[in-house]
Parts: C-alpha cells; structure tokens; sequence
C-alpha cells in the first residue's frame, strides 16, 4: 500500500478556478428525465455557507461536454448533448445550490468542499426514501431522512445539507 | 465559545492548540492507534473548523455496486495544451520566479493514475489571488490568473508551467501568514479517490506557524505534501524545477486493471 497525500482545505479562493460555466447542467433543460435538485448547505449555527462547492455524480457519463471559444480557448459552457453525468455547483452568498440531473436509478452521489472543512466529505441525494432504506436501514430514521430529498412541485426536489448539528446529514466513507 | 476564541487568538493561542492536538496524535499512536494521513476535520487551530465539521462519525459503505468506485473521465474538449501554462494565459509575461510544476499521480496500489483531471490555483508571486475576495493589499498582476488544468498522461504523468506564489496573510489569527502554495484538485478513476490538497515548497520558514498544514499531525504524512527541488528538472535560462508525486486515497476502480 503507497502512503497517501493527506487532504487539505479547498480554502475560499477556488472560485476562479474550479466552477465552470454549465456545471450544474449535467443534463440539458428539457431532458425527459431531468430533475432539478436544490438547497443551502450550512453549518453548525445554522448559518448558510456561501463558499462551499459541490460535486455530483451520476455514475453513467461520457468524457467531454465543454465548449470553447475558438480563438481565446476560453471555456463556453456545456455542448448541450454530451452527457458526463458530472456536475459542479459553488454556492451562493445565501449558502444555496442547485443542480439538474438525470432522475437517478436510486441515488446521486455529492461530493462536499467548503472552506474550514479540511477533507470533502461524501453524501447521497435518494428521491425515494424506500431506495435509502434499502442502502442504510441499520440507520436511525431520523438520521437516514437526511440523504433523503423533498419533492417540492413537478421535476423540483430539496436537499440541504447540514455540516454539523441537529440536523446534520449523513456523511459517509468508502474504504 | 469558538467565536470569542477567533476574536482573541494570536500566534501563541494557536500555537498552543498545534502543539495540543500533536500531542493528541502522539498518544493516539502510543495507544496502538493506526496512522492517519488525512487531517482530523475537527482539527482547531484552523479555526474555521469550528461549525463545519460533522459531530457524528462517517457511515461507512462497503456496497462493491457503489456509484462512488466509479468517476467521472475528462474529454480532449475539456482541457487544451495551453491549460498547462499558466505563464501564457495573458498578452504579458507575469512577474515572478518562473517554475515548472511535475510529478506522477498514483492510486494507493502504486499504479498510474491515467488520463484523469488534474487542477491547480494558487496566488500571485505578490501573494495575491485574482479573487474579489482577497482584498490583501499585494498588487494584482494582469498578466497572471493562477488558473490551470491537464490530464494525466499514460504513466500518470502531470506538468505544468508557472510562478512561484508568495506568501500571504489572512485572518485565522492576528498575524497568520499562509506558506507559499499551489492548490491542486485531483481525480482518479473512482469518485471516492477525490482529493483537494495543497503543495508547499521546500524549507519555508512558515511551516510551523501554520494551522493548515500543521492539520497533518503525522510527520511522514505531513512530508508528502512538500515538493521537493530537482536540480535536473531547471530548464537553463527559464525556470526551477519542482517535483511533487501524488498518491489518492480511496478505493479504486479494480476494472480499470486490466483494461489500461
């Protein structure tokens, strides 16, 4: 076993660097199947963090979706038809986030960053609480609603994350 | 509590809680503990810790269907040749000491990590970020964003052209200076092999004053995030050479072993 690169902080200033543009389409408006997932990340206090940045995956992408300007070689955004089933969203100064994805098979999986937090943490977004019942029913229920999303109207469900506190989601590792 | 703390900390507050949770770490291994690379999220010398790590403990998965031991792969259209170069991005040259950046990403088998997303960004020689949030009064250089990205090549290979950043202060405590790094952000073949880090450069005399990098509580973990200086990578008359070898935890995409 190699000896791994230990985690540090995204820190405040990935914003230049790491959102694109598109990166929270990780399907195309008006896909038969899209969802729109969206919610505020917080901390402890219950305070919005607005310099966090999320990560998802769907488990079914292609390579490649960006587009370029021709001459400068400046990222445009998504092509609109390739699909990497990986999407990018920073938050906002109100600590909010909202990404559109294929319906998932039973989940998708969100990777968390934040400034203050020194290693990402994992997390699911399930639609159907029966799904997350089926992956974590040793979990208290209570706990295990956490990785659960609201179904807010048609094609638009909520899900909020919690770093710590009563209501803090569940974090999870794979080893 | 953590708050009135942040208000009055100092350097020697801060020292305090780096030398307490080194200690802390000394006694976890004297106690038959097993060795940790990965920072401690509770770690509290980073103030910033405070309110957004989770109290509870992570909920391992050991599903061999998992989405997450499979990733994400990047395309010829989502990184061009000039993304390596963050010297060439502007009409100008930047100021600065011009460096190249080198290394090889590994899973933790030891095998390359190919093909996959490798992104940096880091401050200006200045010790200024292009960010409208660093308002640290160290001119902004118009011909330096401090932005790049490439893919890994067959043997796993990464290599970038840069400058070296500088050092900069910012508000964990009074008088906190960050050392000198580059971020880099990594993927490998699975979603659970993430990792964001920081480089640093060798012998800056701000290694021990620094909560971030001290977060690493153990020696030999806390090493690997140090480049090292190879003479035989300085290019004569352009730029110093820098090797830095990344090695991403996590479990790996075991079909990716035959088939690459």
């Amino acid at each position: 076993m190699t000896a791994p690169t230990p985690s540090q902080t995204v820190g405040p200033f990935y914003g230049y660097a790491l959102p694109f543009p598109g990166g929270g389409d990780v399907v195309p408006a008006g896909h038969p199947d899209a969802v729109a997932i969206h919610g505020v990340v917080r901390d402890g206090a219950g305070a919005p963090i607005p310099d966090a940045l999320l990560e998802f995956w769907t488990g079914d992408g292609a390579p490649g979706s960006l587009r370029r300007d021709p001459t400068s070689d400046r990222l445009l955004g998504r092509d609109g038809v390739t699909l990497t089933g990986f999407g990018r969203v920073p938050t906002d100064a109100d600590g909010s986030f909202a990404v559109r994805v294929a319906r998932p098979e039973r989940y998708v999986s969100v990777c968390v960053f934040a400034r203050g937090l020194l290693h990402h943490l994992y997390t699911r977004v399930y639609l159907d609480p029966a799904a997350a019942e089926a992956d974590f029913g040793s979990l208290p229920a209570a706990r295990r609603a956490t990785l659960v999303a609201t179904a807010e109207r048609e094609g638009v469900w909520r899900f909020d994350v919690h770093l710590q506190g009563a209501e803090e989601t569940v974090f999870l590792e794979f080893r | 509590m953590a708050v009135a703390d942040q208000a009055v900390a100092d350097q020697a507050s801060t020292d305090g809680e780096i030398a307490e949770w080194r200690l802390r770490y000394e006694k976890h291994l004297a106690d038959g503990g097993a060795p940790s690379a990965h920072p401690d999220r509770a770690y509290a010398a980073y103030h910033s810790t405070a309110l957004r790590h989770p109290l509870q403990p992570l909920v391992s998965v050991a599903d061999p269907e998992a989405l997450e031991l499979s990733g994400p792969v990047f395309g010829v259209t989502d990184v061009v040749e000039l993304d390596r170069d963050l010297t060439r991005q502007h009409v100008g040259e930047p100021l600065g000491e011009r460096i190249t950046v080198s290394g090889r990403v590994l899973d933790r088998d030891g095998r390359p990590v190919r093909g996959q997303l490798v992104e940096i960004w880091q401050a200006n020689a200045s010790g200024r970020y292009a960010h409208q949030r660093d308002q640290h009064p160290a001119p902004l250089d118009p011909n330096f964003s401090g932005v790049g990205r490439c893919l890994t090549d067959d043997q796993g290979a990464y290599s970038f052209t840069t400058i070296k950043p500088g050092a900069y202060p910012w508000r964990n405590h009074t008088n906190a200076w960050r050392p000198a790094h580059i971020h880099f952000s990594l993927f490998g073949e699975a979603f659970a092999q993430r990792l964001v880090t920081q480089m640093y450069f060798p012998g800056d005399p701000l290694f021990p004053y620094d909560p971030i990098l001290q977060s690493v509580t153990d020696d030999a973990a806390r090493a690997r995030l140090v480049a090292a200086y190879v003479h035989e990578l300085s290019q004569p008359e352009f730029s110093l050479g820098y090797r830095w070898d990344i090695v991403l935890d996590g479990p790996g995409a075991t079909w990716m072993e035959e088939g690459r």
